[in-house]
């Protein structure tokens, strides 16, 4: 009977019943869509962290420089006699990545001791900057020098300056006992191989693809950095961004390109377990209080660009929209609900006379509108997959940039400027594949949602079905 | 199940109703229904209940049917306070004991006859195929085999009438309570619903209490109770007219009592 007459009832006002589902659809698509562009959103920062951030990384150190600690770029290009002036020059000069100051290789040790540390990583990112072109040529014949000669004897005839070509390019030693974690691993590997553990201070290095490929370089090519020459034995993919570089040797002998053993400019962490991220924190700052530690937390928040839109989109915003639809079409449905429990009073008071009891009777009101529900929430599913297919055909990537981090403030020192110049003034950027991703887990909270909407309206509507005392129902006379 | 403690009552008596009153609240005013009303009426008894529209028949009928309950006073049924019986347990009496028939017929308009017949074995635990036997029989037993299939309005308002009068019986209940049952009816239906209930109850032996205006149809009945300002008169058959009451705005009695 309950299915008959349910059928039945809802085929007699379909028209509200249709409303009721469409509303409830409407919501639970919202709900799908947003929450499908949330875990894409999700998964992209995830992808975006860890170009911007390193492989396998929950926790970094690093340190501010200290003011002049980088060091001005001492080129040695003073033309010093007069005889080298209009000559021309070229000189390569590595330097430890401007802004990071150093921390000693026994933190690293120290780090990776501490409870709850899975892993630790310590790495020096270094640049390589080329300088080429021609001293200044002074006055000639004015022996003097520099040129506060003889007072008007040559004011028009400045030294013209040639340009000076800058080019630079990013170095970064990692650990060759660390495959799981640091700037690269073994997973970014896409041709040749990755580095063995024998290898902690061999010539050997990995080139970034898009780098090998700019300058011709194949695994079993040799490279040669400040003097040193290299083998390329394989090329690695991405990480492109903050700890990316564009060339990885093993840590030792990036070391002896600078000269100092034992130099660390960034340690990569790996906490045992997500939850154990912050402990793991403050456990390091603890331990090394002067310098910077980020948590990949800390990071997420200074990323800018449509990853941020879409990740605010998803998040806030997406939430409360999602919210309102909800409570809308969760009143809609109950009003309708109570309105058609009003209109059919003398129905219900009927059966209540015949002996229906009352939890029957608010079973089939209940019924009826969870019925309604479960149609609103499959619909719903439907409106919220084209939703969620439509959001990923509309923004097929997102882009992240990152603000400062990486290159903390104060740092710098003289050199600072020149390769900020170099590399542009603002910090890394990737584009990010995106896709807005549904899961079985969400279809089901969605049917729930869907559901407890229909059980609400229907409970409310139930409600006053059995306030209803037959008598009453009765004596209205139409 | 029979006799409250301490009163002897008679096998065959069916309901006693003792100083039953009963009062509605509107606003602030007190409206008195029912005053005073004493009255017992016995198993397979054919009684009609008659007045004015509005001064208390229908009130009366609600509380025999467990539908209301006394403000003041007792309704008894089978030995029980049906006045005072918790919800849960008045439902079950009303499902086993009475079967209603209704002014405006009642019948849920999105069902078929057959379907709506069945509403009425649903509290009595009766399912498949017994109940559908059982709904189209009660449906021929009233003339109606060849409509069960139809909803409501695809029926007459005599048909319907007859569709509630087969739900009303199908349950095999002890009572049959109509209130105003040929209200919503051209004559000719009339007679015909009335001819009806009282053959099924000369044929059932069931208790038959019809409310009605109508004194054609209050006629009928051996024992009439008379209800105006909400108080209670009681007339037998054969008594002398001159004692009855008449109705004020009933037109002349309908021909051919049977």
């Amino acid at each position: 009977m309950f299915f008959t007459y349910a059928a039945r009832e809802l085929r007699r006002r379909r028209r509200q019943a249709i409303v009721v589902a469409l509303g409830l659809a409407v919501g639970i698509g919202l709900v799908v869509t947003i929450s499908a562009m949330a875990s894409g959103v999700r998964a992209a920062q995830g992808t975006a962290l860890q170009s911007l951030y390193g492989v396998g990384t929950d926790v970094t150190v690093t340190k501010a420089a200290t003011f002049g600690s980088g060091g001005p770029a001492r080129f040695g290009l003073n033309p010093g006699s007069q005889s080298r002036q209009g000559q021309s020059f070229s000189r390569d000069r590595i330097l430890a990545s401007p802004g990071l100051g150093t921390v000693s290789a026994s933190s690293v040790s120290t780090v990776r001791s501490l409870p709850h540390v899975s892993a630790a990583a310590g790495s020096l990112s270094l640049t390589s900057l080329h300088l080429q072109g021609k001293f200044i040529r002074f006055g000639q014949g004015s022996g003097g020098g520099f040129g506060q000669g003889g007072s008007g004897s040559f004011p028009t005839a400045r030294p013209s300056v040639p340009p000076v070509r800058v080019s630079a390019y990013s170095i970064t030693g990692v650990d060759t006992a660390q495959s799981s974690v640091g700037p690269v691993t073994a997973a970014q590997v896409t041709g040749g191989r990755f580095f063995s553990a024998s290898e902690s201070n061999a010539h050997v290095a990995v080139v970034d693809q898009s780098y090998a490929k700019q300058h011709k370089l194949a695994v079993g090519s040799k490279l040669t950095i400040g003097g040193t020459t290299f083998t390329v034995i394989g090329l690695a993919s991405a990480p492109a961004g903050g700890t990316g570089s564009d060339v990885y040797v093993p840590l030792a002998a990036a070391q002896a390109l600078v000269d100092t053993p034992g130099m660390v400019n960034r340690i990569s962490v790996t906490a045992d377990s997500a939850s154990n991220i912050g402990s793991v924190q403050s456990e390091i700052q603890r331990v090394l209080p002067k310098d910077t530690v980020t948590t990949a937390q800390d990071l997420a928040s200074q990323v800018t660009g449509s990853l941020a839109s879409a990740s605010s989109l998803a998040g806030s915003l997406g939430r409360w929209l999602s919210i309102v639809a909800l409570v809308v079409a969760f009143a809609v449905a109950s009003l309708l609900t109570i309105s058609a429990v009003g209109r059919r009073t003398r129905e219900f008071g009927t059966l209540k006379a015949l002996g229906w009891r009352g939890r029957r009777v608010v079973g089939q009101v209940v019924g009826e509108s969870a019925v309604l529900g479960i149609a609103g929430g499959i619909a719903g599913i439907l409106l919220g997959l084209a939703g969620a297919l439509l959001v990923s055909r509309l923004f097929p990537s997102l882009q992240a940039s990152l603000g400062a981090f990486g290159r903390p403030a104060g740092g710098g020192g003289g050199g600072g400027g020149l390769l900020a110049r170099a590399f542009g003034g603002t910090g890394p950027s990737v584009t990010i594949p995106f896709s807005a991703s549904v899961d079985a887990r969400l279809l089901l909270a969605a049917i729930a949602l869907a559901l407890a909407g229909g059980l609400i309206a229907g409970a409310l509507g139930g409600w006053r079905a059995a306030r209803l005392r037959p008598a009453d129902a009765l004596r209205r006379v139409e | 199940m029979n006799g409250v403690a301490g009163v002897a009552e008679s096998p065959d008596v069916l309901y006693r109703l003792d100083k039953v009153g009963r009062t509605y609240r509107r606003g602030d005013a007190a409206i008195l229904a029912l005053t005073d009303v004493d009255l017992t009426i016995r198993g397979g008894e054919f009684l009609t209940i008659q007045g004015p529209t509005g001064q208390g028949k229908t009130t009366l009928l609600q509380l025999l049917g467990g539908l209301d309950r006394p403000t003041s006073g007792t309704v008894t049924f089978e030995g029980q306070d049906i006045g005072s019986m918790r919800e849960a347990r008045l439902t079950d009496v009303r499902a086993r004991s009475f079967g209603f028939v209704f002014q405006g017929f009642n019948l849920i308009p999105t069902l078929s006859a057959r379907e709506n017949v069945e509403t009425a074995l649903v509290p009595l635990g009766v399912h498949g195929a017994q109940r559908e036997r059982r709904a189209a029989d009660a449906l021929a037993d009233v003339g109606l085999a060849d409509r069960a299939g139809h909803v409501p309005s695809e029926l007459s308002g005599g048909e319907q009438q007859r569709v509630a009068i087969a739900r009303a019986l199908v349950g095999a209940p002890r009572v049959i309570l109509a209130d105003e049952p040929t209200g919503n009816l051209d004559e000719s239906t009339r007679d015909d619903i009335i001819g009806l209930l009282e053959r099924l109850w000369s044929e059932r032996g069931q208790t038959l209490v019809i409310v009605t205006h109508d004194s054609g149809i209050a006629r009928r009945a051996p024992r009439t109770a008379w209800i105006q300002e909400g108080r209670l008169t009681l007339r037998e058959a054969g008594a002398a007219e001159a004692a009855t009451p008449v109705e004020p705005t009933a037109g002349p009695p309908a021909g051919g009592a049977g």
